[in-house]
């Protein structure tokens, strides 16, 4: 086996066998940072079609991980209230059909970002990206109703069939089985006619029109998915801190969501997951040294970016091989 | 910390709390860094200047910097409650955080009692028999103001704050007391730091006064900017735009304006006095409203703690509740849902010497209770 | 709103303007120069407004604190140029943005370090406190017409470097042609480095000149920065034409909006709900816009073909 696949299977198992191994050991709160880190993950795949398969560099991509949280709040909240959407729709405290609502109500608004944005190229794409996520991220603020600016507090975690989500391990290992899930589901369609076409389209874009692809529409697709995925991550975060805010639509987000690709490694399939779990260690652990610890996390990137371009698996496995 | 020694630290802690159970652990997230992390600091020092005081040895305080983050809070208080076992938490100055990090913790059983953040939700229906407030409701200095415009004889106010929760509840609050007309009410944008418009309109609308909530940086940008401007209608407050910490950014623009406040350096009781003289010699600078409050927070918990340890819920929570402690503000005393009944003055912005400070004119409000106590069902 | 009232709102619009102008001119010389997207610009303009306070506290005199801010930001832009900026012009536009997003991180927190949480404080020089009487009776704050009067110097002295000096004439054609210039014997290196201590002094000048009326603390650069990144993108990236008629759009709307929209929406309902809608939909007005023009013009209004 080559060793980036090797990667692939053992990063994500020692994610779980962290949390596995906190429970055993009763330290609840490691499981909260493992389960942060899953969730983190799960929106860096989702953000990876898109950055590290289309090659689209978008600074925005904080407002769908931000509308799957919010449709995550204010569901729950109308639940929790008794009181109904509008006055005819029902809240719901149910994990799946949360999921559902968050998918289709991210991918909606990718579609709309989508096919606006991506009109443009370059470094005005990454501007049009960055004015949607403010536009959202404004209109949060401003928007009475679920807090505004203070955010929203969930006080209870919803309900999973069959399990009992407060008890963190269990919360934990549904996280994790939706990043297997997706990643499986990145990695198929890596090699799938699609993904084929759409990094064809990223390399060399003047080629692949040339052989009669359609960039726009390859992109937007990818760029629609990721959106979706990155808004059930947004879902799964809220039920984590039981709590929404604007915050979670910030471009500081959309930057964070951008640095855990590249640390750990840019279209790499486990990348993501390589960059979360390295990300919260390196907050936990740089945290309790200064209380300037961003300069360490600012230098640390710095290098990342400068001289280690592949992020950690690139120096792990070398660059990336091609396709078999 | 590896995780291995973490996961050793977690095990042994878990066991630890059994075994000495009078030591008395306290969680303080607050915010250190970042803009308004002159309020947090402010907090930890006057709360650690008290802990400091008493010299006992059982107590353990953990402190948190949140970076005003949300997310950052919850994290911190999850690992405070899972992991450390702390009896009482503490220390958290904005609202949004606030109602992130309280409600689940007081459900816990844990103790909070908030040195800063009061928002109306916790005040009234979400009141809890665990949460106790030491600062004030958020709204009561706004409805100070209201009060004083009245007796200062102005009638038509142009008000303005900015658009998030904190910002409306502000503006309600000094209509709630106030009974002349509004001029105008209007409400910027967080964070904004340009307010050429607003001072225009401010200038053109005929308004014999202006109340405004700016906090941190906006207040700054705002006061400086209304002093070049040259408009001499007369200018309003709360506390927290003229706090010690600020003046020194703001300068000579903000000499003058009154603003209103629960404490001030020059409150002439014992308590007060020894306590502006304690930091001043610790920290070698005056203490804001903000650092007494976190002084009052932790005398209040050092005196409930000479009657009961946490882990006797009801007994530590009537010792709180009698609140027998020497307090800055002189007198003090909870109301039916755990917040302070207690005298809000005026002050004004007046040189001493050569340093920028606040000095009693008067007092806008007596006993004043909050608007949201016949809400609370405790 | 009366006449009187309405020129002074277009005043305070277009000083909001000039000062962006300031920012977005060098922000848009370092990218049609050097093709760099620069994150750190909003730092520069920080270090500006920091040394400016911290000139001022130390002699006491606005104007050297001016020269303080634009020595100061030319000096760390020109070190940071050299030791980080210049191995990202062959690279991506992520790992630019990603690099100068770690620098603002690093220059963030290093500034705390150095001065500390709470703000600081710069004043404005006492002859130009205070209001004047402009003609039609209208006072209007002195400094600030001094802020317009120096954003509009700073224009007129970046076209006049760029259309009649060799400086102007090199950088001209380094956007035009990057390669070719370098074939033709222009020292590269020393020019980047340049354009790009030049970019990070207008970034501290206008962080020095805000400050004497803002706040001067850490964080105060970001929301400027992505002002400005909306202002050169509405006006075409690497042209100051575009920078100065982007940057007077958005200072106008931005203005204009704020005011105007919760009165606008006061026609059609309560006054809380107007002013709240209206404030929201103003502090997303530029946005609005800034999209708008994209979908028109997808290089912006003066921007070659992407």
């Amino acid at each position: 086996m080559r060793l980036e696949t090797i990667l692939n299977l053992l990063i994500p198992a020692i994610l779980l066998a962290t949390a596995l191994i906190a429970s055993a050991m009763d330290a609840p709160y490691i499981i909260t940072l493992a389960t942060r880190a899953a969730i983190l993950a799960l929106a860096a795949v989702g953000l990876n079609f898109a950055l590290g398969l289309g090659g689209l560099v978008s600074l925005g991509h904080a407002a769908f991980f931000g509308i799957g949280g919010y449709a995550m709040g204010i569901l729950a909240f109308h639940a929790q209230t008794y009181a109904p959407l509008w006055g005819v729709i029902e809240g719901t405290r149910s994990m799946p059909v949360i999921w559902i609502v968050a998918v289709i109500a991210s991918a909606f608004a990718a579609l709309v970002i989508g096919a606006l944005s991506l009109r443009t190229s370059g470094v005005y794409f990454i501007m049009i990206t960055l004015a949607f996520g403010q536009m959202l991220f404004y209109f949060a603020i401003s928007w009475p109703a679920y807090g505004g600016e203070d955010g929203l507090s969930i006080y209870i975690r919803n309900d999973f069939p069959g399990v009992n989500t407060l008890v963190p391990i269990n919360f934990f290992l549904i996280c994790f089985a939706l990043l297997a899930a997706v990643m499986v589901l990145f990695d198929r369609l890596t090699k799938s006619p699609f993904g084929l076409a759409l990094q064809a389209g990223r390399q060399n874009p003047a080629r692949a029109e040339a052989v009669g692809l359609t960039p726009y529409r390859l992109r937007l697709v990818a760029f629609v998915i990721s959106g979706a995925i990155t808004g059930l991550a947004g879902a799964l975060f809220a039920d984590l801190n039981r709590f929404i805010s604007p915050g979670m639509l910030s471009w500081q987000m959309s930057g964070e969501l951008i640095v855990l690709i590249v640390l750990g490694g840019l279209a790499r399939l486990s990348g993501p997951v390589a960059g979360a779990m390295l990300f919260v260690m390196l907050e936990y652990v740089l945290e309790g040294l200064s209380t300037y610890w961003h300069i360490y996390l600012g230098a640390i990137l710095l290098g990342v970016v400068l001289f280690a371009r592949g992020g950690l698996i690139g120096l792990v496995a070398g660059r990336e091989v091609a396709h078999e | 910390m590896t995780f291995k020694t973490f996961a050793i630290a977690g095990l042994m802690a878990s066991t630890a709390s059994m075994a000495v159970a009078q030591d008395v652990r306290i969680g303080m997230i607050t915010t250190l860094s970042g803009g308004g992390a002159g309020l947090g600091i402010d907090v930890r020092d006057g709360f650690m200047l008290a802990i400091d005081q008493a010299g006992r040895d059982d107590i353990e305080v953990i402190i948190e910097d949140d970076e005003r983050a949300p997310d950052r809070a919850v994290q911190q208080a999850d690992r405070m409650i899972q992991s450390d076992d702390v009896d009482i938490m503490t220390g958290i100055i904005w609202s949004n955080l606030a109602m992130a990090v309280i409600p689940s913790a007081t459900a816990q059983g844990v103790f909070y009692l908030s040195p800063n953040a009061g928002p109306s939700q916790l005040a009234g229906r979400g009141c809890h028999e665990n949460y106790f407030n030491v600062a004030w409701q958020n709204d009561n200095l706004h409805e100070a103001a209201g009060a004083y415009a009245n007796t200062a004889g102005y009638t038509n106010s142009f008000i303005l704050a900015p658009n998030y929760p904190a910002g409306r509840d502000a503006l309600t609050g000094y209509q709630r007391m106030y009974e002349g007309d509004v001029a105008s009410e209007v409400y910027t944008q967080l964070g904004q730091t340009d307010y050429a418009a607003e001072i225009s309109q401010i200038r053109n609308s005929g308004a014999d006064s202006v109340y405004f909530f700016l906090p941190g940086g906006m207040g700054i940008a705002f006061v400086r900017q209304y002093a070049e401007a040259g408009v001499d209608i007369p200018l309003i407050g709360p506390a927290f735009s003229f706090d010690q910490g600020i003046l020194g950014a703001v300068g000579e623009a903000a000499l003058g304006v009154r603003n209103t406040s629960q404490w001030s350096h020059d409150l002439d009781n014992p308590a007060n006095v020894a306590f502006v003289e304690a930091f001043q010699a610790e920290y070698d600078r005056l203490p804001s409203l903000y650092a007494s409050q976190g002084f009052d927070t932790a005398n209040l918990i050092l005196s409930a703690l000479d009657v009961a340890h946490p882990d006797d819920a009801d007994a530590f929570r009537e010792a709180l509740r009698a609140a027998n402690f020497d307090s800055t503000r002189g007198d003090f005393a909870f109301g039916p849902n755990h917040h302070p009944i207690q005298d809000i003055y005026v002050r004004e912005v007046v040189m001493e010497g050569d340093v920028l400070t606040n000095a009693i004119v008067g007092t806008a409000l007596e006993d004043h209770a909050d608007a949201y106590a016949g809400e609370c069902n405790m | 709103m009366s006449a009187a009232l309405l020129i002074e709102q277009l005043l305070n619009g277009l000083q909001f303007g000039v000062m962006l102008f300031v920012m977005a001119a060098g922000l848009t010389l370092i990218f049609g120069v050097m093709g760099l997207i620069n994150l750190a610009h909003g730092s520069l303009y920080m270090i500006g407004a920091f040394a400016a306070a911290g000139a001022a506290a130390y002699t006491g005199s606005f104007w050297l604190a001016l020269v303080a801010a634009l020595m100061a930001a030319a000096i760390v832009g020109a070190i940071v140029e050299m030791v980080v900026i210049r191995r990202l012009y062959d690279r991506d536009h992520l790992d630019q943005v990603l690099a100068t997003f770690a620098l603002i991180l690093i220059f963030s927190e290093g500034t705390r370090f150095v001065f500390g949480s709470l703000p600081l404080y710069l004043d404005t020089p006492s002859v130009l406190s205070g209001p004047t009487t402009l003609p039609g009776g209208i006072e209007y704050s002195k400094y600030r017409l001094f802020i317009i009067a120096v954003g509009l110097a700073v224009g007129a002295g970046l076209y006049g470097l760029i259309a009649r000096t060799r400086l102007g004439i090199q950088i001209r054609a380094g956007e035009a042609d990057r390669e070719m210039i370098a074939a033709l014997g222009v020292d590269i290196r020393k020019l980047y480095t340049l354009v790009f201590a030049l970019g990070a002094a207008l970034a501290g000048l206008a962080g020095a000149m805000i400050g004497a009326i803002q706040a001067v603390e850490v964080g105060m650069g970001e929301p400027v920065l992505i002002l400005a990144f909306v202002v050169i993108v509405i006006g075409g990236i690497g042209s100051i034409k575009g920078a100065f008629v982007g940057a007077l759009l958005v200072g106008l709307t931005d203005t204009l909006g704020r005011v105007l929209l919760p009165q606008v929406f006061g026609l059609v309902m309560d006054a809380s709900s107007a002013t709240t809608v209206g404030a929201s939909l103003a502090s997303m007005s530029i946005y609005i816009l800034m999209a708008g023009i994209l979908l028109f013009k997808p290089s912006g209004l003066f921007g070659g073909t992407p």
